[in-house]
């Protein structure tokens, strides 16, 4: 039989960077391959040469057999290539099957009934579950990429490619999306999938072909391909990084705690009136990590704007609690902005999930990054860019933080470096909370066990430590207690030593109004 | 396999992005450029009938040359300049401000009422001072209104700033027509020229508005790069959310940098009606404050940058207006002139950035 995609020598450079060398790699007709490799190892690259996006330098492309070359998306969708984005292409505002149709050629007039029926036949096949008439703008995250899963076999695609398709999705949702992916790859169809989570990748994945970049040239190769059944966990991580690490999250015990941060009946408006928090209460104490795990949008990147000054409460309080010198010191920080905050002598530190959108100036330099928050601090009418420069050095050898110098914009710096500058920053500030929002998201196995040490590090030292993140398994490693957040409110505060993950799982998509009432007494 | 077919070969030319630039190159690529424009324009003047080396020695000497010629291009040089880093502001703040026109027309109203009304009263020195003064503040304040507005409503600056030099020009006109007509003059309705006492005063023979622009460039250059609102200017416009995020007024950065950035083009229309036209007129701005922003961008809104760009659009501009004259060439050839010279000059600028590839010829051989 055919092989569904043989790729040879596909060699592709930006400047001097070359994102792929030499690669080759092959996905056979019904079988799932799963695509692995840290951050800048051409995985992305390499998805956007098959999808049209990119043109390689060197190399041919074979599909079904014969030499192709895919010019546009259009080109691969004429080849049966169809590729599912990490975030999502479709229109809001239209339904289920208009977005499937969307920019095909056709008749004027949609037949709906005929298109209808076409979808539910697919659907059928594959066991998606969606109702063909129902708007985009009501979906859930998981309704949404069965749209774009659809989109892709009704355009006629057989190679399916899925980028980071589980990030976004509840530990059920995953398992349903796995199960129509059997049935896909059992009716012959080719996937690539494209994941960080190497239990997912045993899961899933008949084959693994992992991309790595060269320590000494810095360019993207294969570093090989092995049957899945022939692997395990620490040698698939080996095969990524290129050596062995140790893959245990550290939780040490604090003994002294104290309270630090009291939410109280939390409540948050969305644009449209409708709350995005409702109710929220909890206690966030120091030397402690509170984990904040629920399905992405459902009230974590409120939560953390609220508390940071950011964003709105249209009601309850934000009481920081501190002891100066024995005394009791209690300070709402409801309707305060972040310079108020901090004039109240509140060190708060925030790491946002949009790095480079709000933590970060992509297009000044780590200097003029350092002093974004301590500017002012410098009297008269003038910036120091002396302390900021010092102190930028010294993150960067403390960190190992790869830059050409500190005069380099950030924009320019990998994903885990920007994590590195942004986390830096805002531990030098001595916080006394620390907010991270999402800290590892897109970073490779290196830089995302660093950010753990750092967290871990200011938990010691008695900050409070507020964590929001997506991957069960690390919140249950790394966390003491973990707050679950569904449609805005919480579903439940457990504990990170005695939780599981289906209990998390279920607490992700339900609130037992119930239990909530016990976790506010 | 019919469907297939087109995709069998190689795209006929596509796009690669440099970032291998180097001095050498870049400086070689601008070369090319300025030969291929000079070849294109000999191209037109050849057609018009004449020699395309007198022509374009003609731009040279009736621009640089000679003593009156060179005045003549640093008195153009400077409005030019002095808006340019009134724009570049509020560039640099991603605050599209196309109104500098408008800013420049309130800035020269600010300057002739005080050198119509006030010329006997306010001694010499200090009347200069006043009308710099209220020059600032008229072109600043009008600069102020759509960044009010932006800051609170959220309106859209673009349109807002191009509209309000259209009520600039015509409040002009009221003013010309109406309270400020000079009685003495029969015929066309014309504001008075300007007192003696009322012109500024010239240094080497051209007015000191060329000294005023030159101190603005270090001005600017310092205040954007060492100053605190200079780098909250670079926060702002590089993203509002990190400037939150900082604890930054947003608001209020928006509206003050405005009005510095209205302020300076106020400042030119002082300087060109005290200057330069020693009266008010409609054409006052004559559309500096949009060439301002080809000057700002090209000079990657820096300053020093600024002022070299600045000059070369001058010698353009005087030279074109030389030809003119000496050869008789019309208006709109001579413009034509100008935009071939400017459209080889900036699309330079896309070679510099991208290079292109050409479908290897093994392909075809192959297919």
């Amino acid at each position: 039989m055919e092989n569904a995609i043989e790729l040879k020598h596909v060699t592709k450079a930006f400047g001097p960077v070359v994102a792929n060398a030499d690669v080759s790699l092959t996905v056979k007709w019904g079988e799932i391959l799963a695509l692995l490799g840290e951050n800048g190892s051409g995985k992305t690259t390499l998805m956007n040469i098959l999808s049209g996006i990119y043109f390689p330098d060197e190399g041919e492309i074979y599909v079904n057999g014969e030499e192709v070359s895919i010019r546009s998306p259009k080109d691969a969708f004429d080849l049966g290539i169809g590729m599912i984005h990490q975030h999502f292409k479709l229109v809001d505002v239209l339904t289920c099957m208009e977005n499937i149709v969307l920019g095909l050629p056709g008749a004027q007039k949609l037949n709906r009934k005929k298109l209808a029926a076409e979808i539910r036949e697919i659907s059928e096949r594959y066991g998606l579950e969606v109702d063909p008439g129902k708007k985009v703008y009501d979906m859930s995250v998981s309704e949404k990429q069965t749209v774009e899963i659809l989109k892709v076999l009704y355009r006629g695609a057989n190679i399916l490619i899925l980028d980071e398709p589980t990030a976004v999705l509840t530990p059920q949702e995953i398992s349903r999306l796995f199960e129509i992916l059997r049935k896909m790859r059992d009716d012959g169809k080719a996937i690539i999938i494209i994941t960080h989570k190497l239990n997912e990748v045993m899961e899933i994945s008949d084959r693994v072909t992992v991309l790595r970049r060269d320590a000494s040239d810095r360019s993207g190769r294969v570093a090989g391909t092995v049957e899945t059944a022939s692997i395990d966990i620490p040698k698939l991580t080996e095969m990524i990084v290129g050596h062995s690490v140790s893959l245990a999250i550290n939780r040490s015990d604090v003994a002294e705690k104290e309270e630090r941060l009291k939410v109280v009946n939390l409540t948050c408006l969305g644009g449209e009136g409708n709350k995005v928090l409702s109710d929220v209460t909890f206690d966030l104490y120091s030397g402690e990590i509170l984990g904040v795990a629920g399905v992405a949008g459902n009230g974590q990147k409120e939560l953390c704007e609220a508390i940071a000054g950011l964003y709105p409460a249209a009601g309850g309080a934000i009481l920081y609690k501190n002891h100066v010198n024995g005394v009791e010191v209690s300070e709402n920080l409801v309707g305060k902005s972040p310079r108020e905050i901090i004039k109240k002598g509140i060190s708060m530190a925030f790491v946002p999930e949009d790095r480079l959108g709000m933590g970060l100036v992509g297009g000044l330099d780590m200097v003029e990054n350092m002093m974004l928050k301590t500017y002012t601090d410098n009297p008269g009418m003038l910036v120091d860019r002396k302390a900021p420069a010092a102190q930028a050095e010294q993150l960067i050898d403390r960190l190992e933080i790869a830059t050409p110098g500190i005069h380099t914009p950030v924009r320019m710096l990998s994903g885990g470096n920007v994590q590195k500058v942004l986390l830096g920053r805002e531990i030098d500030g001595a916080p006394q909370i620390l907010i991270s929002a999402y800290p590892v998201r897109g970073l490779d196995i290196n830089s995302t066990y660093t950010i753990y040490n750092l967290l871990n590090e200011q938990k010691e030292k008695g900050v409070a430590v507020l964590y929001i993140g997506e991957d069960l398994d690390v919140l249950l490693e790394l966390c003491d207690r973990i707050l679950v957040l569904c449609g805005g409110q919480v579903s439940g505060i457990v504990d990170g030593r005695t939780a599981t993950k289906e209990q998390l799982g279920y607490m992700m998509v339900h609130v037992d109004k119930e239990a909530n009432n016990n976790e506010a007494k | 396999m019919k469907q297939n077919e087109h995709v069998h070969s190689q795209p006929f030319v596509r796009m690669v992005k440099r970032t291998d630039v180097t001095r050498k190159h870049a400086v070689m690529v601008r070369v090319i450029a300025l030969i291929a424009a000079f070849l294109t324009s000999s191209l037109l003047i050849g057609i018009l009938g004449k020699n395309p080396i007198a022509v374009f020695g003609q731009m040279i000497t009736g621009s640089l040359m000679t003593s009156a010629a060179f005045k003549e291009t640093v008195r153009i040089a400077i409005p030019l300049l002095v808006t340019s880093l009134g724009v570049a502001m509020a560039f640099k703040m991603k605050f599209w401000n196309i109104g500098a026109e408008g800013q420049i027309c309130l800035g020269a109203i600010a300057a002739t009422y005080f050198a119509l009304f006030y010329v006997d009263i306010i001694p010499q020195p200090f009347l200069f001072i006043v009308m710099f003064l209220a020059g600032a503040v008229f072109g600043g304040l009008w600069g102020l209104i759509p960044a009010y507005f932006k800051a609170k409503f959220g309106t859209n600056e673009t349109l807002f700033t191009l509209m309000m030099n259209y009520v600039a020009v015509y409040i002009i006109q009221f003013l010309r027509e109406g309270p400020w007509i000079n009685p003495e003059n029969t015929g066309f309705p014309q504001i008075a020229r300007f007192d003696k006492a009322a012109r500024l005063p010239e240094v080497f023979g051209i007015h000191i508005g060329w000294i005023i622009a030159l101190i603005l460039v270090g001005v600017m250059y310092f205040y954007l790069t060492r100053t605190k609102q200079g780098y909250e200017i670079s926060v702002v416009g590089e993203s509002e959310a990190t400037a939150k995020y900082a604890g930054m007024n947003v608001g209020k950065i928006v509206m003050r940098t405005m009005f510095l950035s209205g302020a300076l083009c106020g400042v030119a229309g002082m300087l060109q009606v005290t200057g330069a036209d020693h009266t008010l007129v409609e054409t006052v701005a004559g559309g500096v404050g949009f060439t301002a922003i080809t000057v700002a961008w090209l000079g990657n809104l820096n300053p020093v940058a600024m002022l070299v760009v600045t000059f070369l659009f001058s010698i353009l501009d005087k030279g074109s207006n030389s030809i003119q004259t000496v050869f008789g060439i019309s208006n709109a050839a001579a413009e034509v002139l100008t935009g071939i010279i400017l459209f080889f000059m900036l699309g330079c600028e896309f070679f510099l950035r991208y290079r292109l590839i050409f479908r290897r010829k093994e392909q075809h051989e192959h297919e």
